[in-house]
């Protein structure tokens, strides 16, 4: 019979994968309001400068696809470390309180600071999400067994209930704030520009570094901490290494484009159900099935409602929600 | 071969006030296999946890003639292996990936995979007799086969001393004499040091050179089969009438329980 989990199997779709993704890249940088074809997109990328659309392309698209490439990853890869290290298939990194800790966030620079541009923002939102999911970390984490699964979601959902009601207690105090924010609480790829970009690399890069450094620990995890300490296994350190890289990546990325629901959430299954739960395969898979869907939503949510956009965060909800319910229904939601 | 390989010294497990074993000394012999019996609750997994680190205690646990408070836990996970009672794999994961994780003490963080982690993989699943299961998930094996697939596990981690916790609960007879025979096999063959937690008295008879049971978090009685399982330790320890006889076939004890078959009863009964 055929092994589901032979390397060559694993390699090959990996590559099908990559070529996927840049396909969906292509488009995402052809396909918007405004209709650039191949041609065009291929000169403006190898040899730019006095293409009709280099201005663009290089100013909009590009920064735009970009954005969904490595914000596509990081949700995919943290939601596959997020539900490893809960060992929860249906946790994402909500769970940690990374969402409503960035909210939060947002809503103290608008009300507190008077900060109304969206870039003034991002460093708000980063610091509530890393600040929450640490308070959410230190309840969850005390006792003798540490963070266990069930006390990291006990832990979460009261703090982030407690940090949600103080966020809506704002916003219907204030009318500016709350006008503010409905921007930002559905989450876009639009406003995303190169530099913006630049600072979230190097969050980005050591939450991606981290994830795949905790591999082994997350595999090992996945058949019970006692299993994992048995096969020497540091379970503290594993646990706190896989909630930091969480926060790294999903937080960066709720930053910088806002909350983007349910790729976090549904990627590690498709991963999962396409490459076996072991996290060597599921963590590349999910880091390029995140961009594969981020991008392809936010491509359906130019084209929908030309000459106006959809928002990418509004789209992967409305497709995201059908398509779990669907794959839960054929039972190919693996226990973890 | 009279060396201890494991041991503990004034060892006190559980929470202030409420200790599930209070000062206990043990010293388990090299080569030998030990099976520690005792009622529902008398600590007998928790003293094999603590043995193997996974639970936290006071006291000294000594492993290869160290304290294990100055090993690592990759350190200890290369001396001692432990299987602990229904454990559970991810769906899907097949029987050599499992396998391949209880190599994962013996990896570096960079050298991922080495011959000698292949071919200690190859010799546990030979020795299980689960080659042929290799490529399947662990989820569509049976009982027994998936209990073998974690004995391979403990096996590929190659540690002298090998704990396991209830390892034939829940088996049909047949698998559970093939699991006890792989473990005499594998004290035999490769002079494994062997700790086990049993329900069943008369494996424990049958399979062990040493019997501990275990009271109250106490050392109740401790020798050779012959010597520990006698109708009263039985009556001591769990509290039951039983009649111990020679099993016809090795000669050990055998406990037959000293309850009245109910057709005799119902004739006792008298009638309304």
């Amino acid at each position: 019979m055929p092994s589901r989990g032979s390397a060559t199997t694993a390699v090959s779709g990996l590559v099908a994968l990559a070529i996927a993704v840049g396909v969906v890249a292509m488009l995402s940088i052809g396909v918007g309001s405004r209709f650039i074809p191949p041609d065009s997109v291929l000169s403006a990328l190898f040899s730019p400068g006095g293409g009709f659309y280099d201005n663009v392309i290089w100013e909009l698209r590009i920064p735009r696809t970009v954005a969904g490439l490595v914000i596509g990853a990081a949700l995919g890869l943290s939601g596959a470390v997020m539900q490893g290290l809960t060992r929860n298939p249906i946790a994402d990194p909500g769970i940690l309180g990374v969402h409503a800790g960035a909210a939060f966030g947002v809503v103290v620079a608008i009300y507190v600071f008077g900060l109304l541009d969206f870039r003034a923002h991002v460093g708000f939102a980063f610091a509530g999400a890393a600040l929450v999911s640490a308070a959410v970390w230190l309840v969850g984490s005390r006792g003798r067994d540490g963070a266990t699964p069930v006390k990291l979601a006990l832990a979460g959902a009261a703090i982030s209930a407690f940090i949600g009601s103080a966020t809506s207690l704002v916003l219907y105090a204030d009318s500016t704030a709350f006008d503010e924010f409905r921007f930002w609480s559905v989450g876009s790829l639009a406003g995303a520009k190169a530099d913006l970009l630049l600072a979230a690399a190097p969050f980005l890069a050591g939450g991606a570094l981290l994830a795949f450094g905790v591999i082994r620990g997350l595999n090992a995890l996945s058949m019970g901490a006692d299993v994992a300490r048995s096969l020497g296994q540091r379970v503290r350190l594993v646990r706190g290494a896989a909630a930091l890289a969480v926060v790294l990546l999903s937080g960066t990325a709720v930053a910088a484009v806002g909350p983007i629901g349910f790729v976090g959430l549904t990627v590690p299954h498709v991963a999962r159900a396409l490459a076996g739960p072991d996290h060597r395969r599921v963590l590349p898979y999910s880091a390029l099935l995140g961009p594969l869907v981020l991008l392809g939503a936010d491509i359906v949510g130019r084209v929908v409602a030309i000459p106006s956009e959809v928002q990418v965060g509004a789209i992967t909800a409305a497709v995201g929600a059908p398509v779990f319910i669907w794959f839960v229904r054929r039972r190919t939601v693996r226990e973890l | 071969m009279d060396e201890e390989a494991l041991g503990a010294r004034g060892l006190v497990v559980g929470y202030r006030g409420h200790e599930v074993i209070d000062g206990l000394d043990l010293a388990l012999m090299r080569g030998r296999i030990t099976a520690i019996i005792g009622a529902n609750g008398c600590g007998k997994s928790t003293l094999l946890w603590a043995l193997s680190r996974l639970l936290p205690s006071e006291g000294t646990v000594v492993l290869d003639g160290r304290d294990t408070a100055t090993l690592s836990t990759r350190e200890i996970a290369r001396r001692l292996s432990v299987l602990p009672q229904g454990p559970s794999a991810p769906e899907g994961l097949t029987v050599a990936d499992l396998v391949a994780r209880g190599r994962y003490p013996h990896q570096k963080w960079l050298r991922q995979w080495s011959e000698a982690d292949e071919a200690a993989v190859r010799e546990a699943l030979e020795r299980t007799n689960m080659t042929a299961f290799a490529g399947r998930p662990i989820d569509e094996l049976s009982g027994g086969q998936r209990q073998k697939a974690w004995i391979a596990m403990a096996l590929a981690q190659r540690t002298d001393t090998v704990l396991l916790d209830e390892p034939t609960t829940y088996l049909d007879i047949g698998h559970q004499a093939e699991v006890l025979d792989l473990l005499v096999e594998l004290n035999v063959s490769a002079g494994r040091t062997i700790v086990l937690v049993l329900h069943d008295l008369n494996q424990a008879a049958r399979y062990a050179d040493r019997v501990i049971a275990m009271e109250r978090g106490r050392i109740a009685a401790d020798g050779t089969p012959d010597e520990v399982i006698t109708a009263e330790t039985l009556r001591a320890v769990f509290g039951v009438e039983a009649h111990v006889v020679a099993d016809p076939h090795s000669g050990a004890p055998l406990v037959i329980p000293a309850s009245v078959p109910p057709a005799v009863r119902r004739a006792a009964q008298p009638t309304s």
